[in-house]
């Protein structure tokens, strides 16, 4: 079994060492992706029902309260 | 009415679409490229024969870097959904939940395994295996697009589902029926055919530049073959799968339909507008011209819509309107039914919040009357159920007439590449160098039809995208749009420099 996890993992790392454009396509990855979740989703893209409300039950009311607002409005 | 601020559902709507546009220059190169790969390095398996592991190789790293730019592009939606789109999300959530969980479950395993050791795995593994998870890369990447496009087709033509008025969500009735939805299939089959069109379109122009510099000459008669083959059949199934697709369209969307061929006024044996120009001052029920010209087949729109000549097609102003003779309800009828189907959900909401059981019950039986057109009850006039024509009617006929092109393209490839003298063919060559532009345009038109098509509804009939989007600022999502147009740009930038690198240095240079 450990044989098997090193040979994986020898795989991998080979692999990985033996990259040539591969390098830069995975530092393209990692730029992206930290981008992405660590700037974007954090401070610009927060789940807006997520961090404002606490329970489903709470969301559930509001967005039931967002999409009957029209028929508040024509009352 | 519904007190959106009309800009703020624009600027939402501008970034989903950018974003999309964006990731759908890189999904369908890899669902055509990924199988192009599995061909060539089946050969090299049969064969032997060491130029098909240079040719393999060659395609697989400019896969790679297709893959790499590409990859998470898609999970930005995602943000999206949740930051500027969050009542649709929550609405929706139950429905997409166990597709989009499949997709990114059945995507990690695929990339942390197979991916791996297409990669990794030259002469570290068996030739059989390392064939069969190239094989296993381009099959699951193909099939990890199904998911989204139920998903999609589900926005189209929301089935096997039921609204619960006490969570204001969407939920799922029957798994089988979201599946196997018409919509959601025809969708997957024209879809993924059209990216092996892109994938075979973009081997022909990387290997027609090879031909008219003379450099990797015998790689790129080699690539061609294989390319031609696939795209050909490819290009033919296409035309069948956006047939049955424009079918289940005229079946399920039929002001889609009649924005697409610019039909006002319903016909029996409606004839298909083969080219024109739309009269872009033209509205529901005036009595203008709907084109400044137009060449029309007497007809054929019919055949398509209903498989029957001589049947029916509804027009725009049979839809908005009504048309009593064909049965057809118009949205002003429907509205009036959505009005009613919002107000009994809206008393069903103040009866629970005050605990008067009785009310509630009554209210809930009243709005399950009429609930399938509550979306109805959002517009404002009647005529707001109508998209927009002129970009519709144009982007279906760029796609239709740039699919129609590839057959020939590829065919003409095929023979002369055959019979040894698509060198010789310099008016040919030029042809394919552009033949992946030709696909990526296509392929934007397409979804472009299908998209601004099904406006003004994020889900068909039930919810349109004003009421779909999360009350922000629109300098807000200003803000992100931008931020988004410069980290795509680079990215784009990379991508472009990446290959053209590695195309530079051909089939030694992996």
């Amino acid at each position: 079994m450990l044989e098997m996890v090193a040979k994986i993992f020898s795989f991998y790392r080979d692999g990985f060492r033996q990259m040539t454009v591969g390098k830069s396509l995975w530092k393209i990855i990692f730029i992206k992706i930290f981008v992405m979740f660590a700037v974007l989703k954090i401070f610009f893209f927060p789940n807006y029902l997520n961090s404002n409300f606490e329970t489903d039950k709470q969301r559930g009311d509001y967005v039931l309260e967002q999409i009957t607002r029209s028929v508040a409005n024509t009352n | 009415m519904i007190d959106v601020d009309p800009s703020l559902v624009n600027w939402s709507r501008a970034q989903f679409a950018f974003t999309a546009m964006y990731h759908w220059i890189f999904v369908p190169l890899t669902l055509g490229l990924s199988f192009l790969c599995a061909f060539y390095e089946t050969i090299y398996l049969k064969t032997g024969n060491e130029e098909w592991k240079k040719i393999t190789r060659f395609w697989m790293a400019l896969f790679a870097v297709n893959f790499s730019i590409g990859v998470a592009t898609g999970i930005i939606m995602e943000f999206e959904f949740g930051t500027n789109w969050s009542n649709y999300s929550w609405m929706v959530g139950d429905i997409f939940g166990a597709p989009l969980a499949i997709e990114g479950i059945f995507a990690f395993f695929l990339e942390a395994s197979f991916f791996a050791v297409m990669f990794f795995g030259w002469n570290r593994v068996s030739k059989g295996f390392h064939c069969f998870s190239t094989w296993m890369v381009a099959i699951g990447s193909n099939l990890s697009a199904v998911w989204i496009l139920i998903a999609n087709g589900w926005m189209q033509n929301p089935v096997g589902m039921a609204f619960n008025a006490d969570t204001a969500r969407f939920e799922m009735q029957n798994f089988a029926e979201v599946v196997f939805n018409p919509i959601a299939v025809s969708k997957f089959t024209h879809t993924s055919s059209s990216g092996f069109v892109m994938g075979s379109a973009f081997v022909l122009t990387i290997s027609c530049w090879y031909l008219i510099k003379r450099k990797h000459v015998e790689m790129a008669k080699k690539s061609i073959v294989v390319a031609s083959v696939f795209g050909l059949v490819a290009s033919v199934f296409v035309g069948f799968t956006g047939d049955e697709a424009a079918y289940e369209v005229a079946q399920k969307q039929p002001m889609k339909l009649a924005a697409m061929e610019g039909l006002y006024k319903g016909e029996h044996g409606a004839g298909i507008v083969a080219m024109g120009i739309v009269n872009d001052a033209k509205m529901a029920g005036d009595v203008q011209d709907s084109f400044l010209f137009k060449v029309k087949v007497p007809q054929v729109l019919s055949l398509l819509a209903n498989r029957e000549l001589g049947s029916f097609v509804p027009g725009i102003d049979d839809l908005v309107y009504g048309n009593e003779k064909e049965n057809i309800m118009g949205v002003n009828t429907m509205m009036e039914k959505g009005r009613l189907a919002l107000s009994d959900l809206s008393a069903y909401k103040d009866a629970r919040k005050n605990k008067t059981e009785d009310l509630a019950q009554t209210a809930l039986e009243r709005f399950n009357i009429n609930k399938e057109f509550m979306g109805y009850g959002y517009l404002d006039t009647p005529e707001e159920a109508v998209p927009s024509v002129n970009i519709i009617f144009n982007s279906f006929r760029l796609m239709a007439v740039i699919g129609s092109l590839f057959p020939v393209i590829f065919g003409a490839f095929l023979f002369f590449t055959l019979k040894g003298t698509v060198t010789e063919k310099r008016w040919l060559l030029p042809i394919g160098l552009f033949t992946a532009l030709l696909g990526l345009l296509a392929q934007q038109a397409g979804w472009v039809t299908a998209e601004v098509g099904r406006q003004p509804w994020a889900i068909q009939g039930l919810m349109p995208v004003k009421v779909a989007t999360t009350n922000l600022s629109t300098t807000s999502v200003q803000v992100t749009f931008a931020m988004f147009a410069a980290l795509f740009t680079l990215l784009l930038i990379a991508e472009i420099s990446i290959m053209l690198k590695q195309i530079a240095a051909g089939p030694e240079g992996h």
